[in-house]
């Protein structure tokens, strides 16, 4: 059917000259998706107005994508900033509940997030496969992981006197995420579950030349009980809008795995706000293969943290 | 600078010929007053204009606290706020008054004096209006006595839009006699006048019985201060000023949270009522959270990056 809509006959029949069944069906317009960045739960284009081509790995354009300005991060962080209260104070259980969904809702779109992966990055069928099934599974792990993470880095710690002394991380606010440029599914997911799985709310930058993923995530991530503002995703060049980021003093810490050249220029500008830094490890930016160990543990969950300590009298 | 006219005292009058006056105002073009809001709302003011313009609207602010809660504590340090609102920064103009409850005056006056930072207060059972008028009087005079340089009275709904605008009217006259030297503002609550013609009818009214400013709303109901009301009222002292050579003020208070939203407002003021308003004696923005905001952008403005609410009093 998908073959014969697009054959001279059914065209023809659009015109109303054939005679059977199929040749009544005019041929379809395409429906062509605008991708747009994710600011606060919604989906605008960019307050500039701008966009971007975005090609597939063999150079074929695919869509173009917004580009962000300098004014969608500051609103990102607004957003941010604005959904931290309620985000950082839900049960760490319900925060898992609601990561749970999002790898409910990623399960039911796969064939959309592989083809994506076989269209825009040139992986095979196969390769897809096995990096969308990761990608599910990492919001799977770190669903579990948040409510344990505190009894993981925190707990009753002995001291010499009459005192109960605890430890607890606690979400350190809004953190500004530098997605990796060569992993924009897998890698994305990677940097982006651990930030918000432990309380804090992100403002992303995806990867410069393959962004559309991350709009298709954000599809599941607005239908999957994620309140606005948790995650906020800009698409566009991370060199134009890491520096805003890094200097604005509401932004509590940065990922600057896929800020590339400029990550040092960015630790620096962090500096004159205090906002803790995650440096980029080595290889942090490889491609999709480089995120696929199962089990990648407490790293990416920790730098966001802050630890409160609270001592209290032993009771008589 | 002009200053408006404390003197003026309003002719006596009756319910027939105030009713003949206002509803003899030509009607808004509600549609218009909205276009042309939302026209000069896109107005792009960037720099040192801007810069300018955040000085000028905190110097216009009236620092507003008027919750059940309130304490003299916390009339203290909204004070000291209003005296230097940023205190790592003495080029930070100080804001127009503070307006607090009428028991908290004293407070106010207390923490403010030397400053130059004016005292306003709510009377006249605010925000409701609902209390005889010895009471509303006695709140009037007893704020006046306790140094307030600026009384901000609601007008009695009710009355108006049940068309006794004589009563309305002479309310106000007789607060604005129990003001003496103070400033008088006339709330006239938008919010629930329903019409754009009863806001024109309102101002018109509140600029007659002598109030020295027109404000918009008590900030107690939703929606507050939209900026075609404003518009409307700016129309009113502006065709008032035309008539008379008078100057009233006008204040808009409640939904004012950030520069945008100052800007859109001095914006308005110099299209409408002209540059003659743009002073603190004649223009002030009712408001509690858009002062850390206008601070927050003026901050943008000389360092380039952008600051956090951390760095900034809890109000």
């Amino acid at each position: 059917m998908a073959d014969r809509r697009h054959t001279g006959k059914a065209a023809k029949g659009g015109e109303g000259t054939g005679g059977g069944a199929a040749a009544r069906v005019p041929a379809r317009l395409a429906v062509r998706k605008t991708y747009k960045l994710y600011l606060g739960g919604a989906f605008p284009r960019s307050e500039s107005g701008r966009s971007y081509p975005v090609t597939s790995s063999s150079g074929q354009h695919l869509a173009n994508a917004a580009l962000a300005s300098r004014k969608d991060a500051r609103d990102a962080v607004a957003a941010a900033r604005k959904a931290f209260g309620g985000w950082s104070t839900r049960t760490a259980y319900n925060r898992g509940q609601i990561l749970y969904r999002i790898a409910e809702m990623l399960e039911g779109r796969r064939a959309q997030f592989v083809d994506r992966a076989v269209d825009g990055q040139g992986l095979s069928r196969a390769d897809a496969d096995r990096v969308v099934s990761a990608a599910v599974d990492r919001w799977v792990y770190y669903a579990g992981w948040t409510d344990k993470v505190a009894q993981v880095l925190g707990g009753a710690n002995p001291v010499s006197g009459p005192y109960y002394n605890h430890s607890a991380p606690e979400p350190t606010g809004v953190v500004a995420v530098f997605a990796p440029q060569n992993a924009p599914l897998l890698g994305l997911t990677s940097v982006v579950a651990p930030v918000i799985a432990t309380g804090n709310t992100a403002v992303v930058v995806t990867s410069e030349s393959a962004p559309l993923a991350a709009i298709d995530l954000a599809e599941a991530l607005a239908t999957s009980d994620l309140p606005g503002g948790v995650v906020n995703l800009l698409t566009g060049r991370a060199a134009e809008l890491g520096p805003h980021l890094a200097a604005h003093a509401d932004v509590n810490a940065l990922d600057l795995t896929g800020a590339g050249e400029s990550a040092v220029e960015f630790e620096e500008t962090a500096a004159t706000t205090l906002t803790r830094v995650l440096r980029p490890g080595p290889g942090a930016d490889g491609g999709e293969d480089a995120w696929l160990d199962p089990d990648p543990g407490t790293a990416r969950m920790k730098p966001f943290l802050e630890t409160k300590t609270v001592w209290h009298p032993v009771g008589i | 600078m002009p200053v408006p006219h404390t003197a003026f005292a309003p002719e006596a009058t009756t319910n027939r010929e105030l009713r003949a006056f206002l509803h003899g105002l030509p009607g808004v073009d509600e549609v218009g007053a909205r276009a042309r809001a939302q026209d000069l709302s896109t107005r792009s003011v960037k720099t040192t204009a801007k810069a300018q313009a955040i000085d000028l609207a905190i110097s216009m602010v009236d620092l507003t606290t008027l919750e059940g809660a309130d304490t003299p504590g916390k009339v203290r340090a909204l004070c000291a706020k209003a005296a230097h609102p940023d205190p790592a920064d003495t080029t930070v103009p100080r804001v127009g008054a503070v307006c607090v409850y009428p028991d908290m005056v004293a407070t106010a006056v207390e923490a403010l004096r030397g400053t130059g930072v004016g005292v306003a207060s709510v009377a006249t059972a605010f925000p409701s209006g609902r209390a005889p008028m010895d009471v509303k009087l006695a709140d009037t005079r007893r704020a006046v006595a306790d140094g307030a340089s600026e009384i901000d009275m609601v007008i009695d709904r009710g009355a108006f839009l049940s068309g006794d605008y004589l009563k309305v009217f002479e309310e106000i006259a007789a607060v604005k006699e129990a003001c003496g030297t103070a400033h008088l503002k006339v709330i006239l609550e938008t919010g629930e006048l329903a019409t754009y013609d009863n806001v024109r009818r309102a101002s018109h009214l509140a600029i007659r019985a002598g109030g020295d400013f027109v404000k918009t709303s008590t900030g107690k109901v939703s929606p507050a201060a939209t900026l075609p009301v404003t518009l409307v009222m700016l129309e009113a002292v502006r065709d008032h000023h035309a008539a008379t050579g008078r100057h009233v003020g006008v204040k808009p208070a409640g939904g004012i949270r950030t520069t945008k939203d100052a800007i859109r407002n001095l914006v308005l003021v110099n299209e409408v009522a002209g540059s003659d308003w743009l002073t603190p004696d004649l223009f002030r923005i009712g408001a509690s959270s858009l002062l850390n905001d206008l601070l927050m952008q003026r901050t943008r403005l000389s360092t380039g990056t952008y600051p956090g609410p951390d760095y900034y009093t809890l109000d």
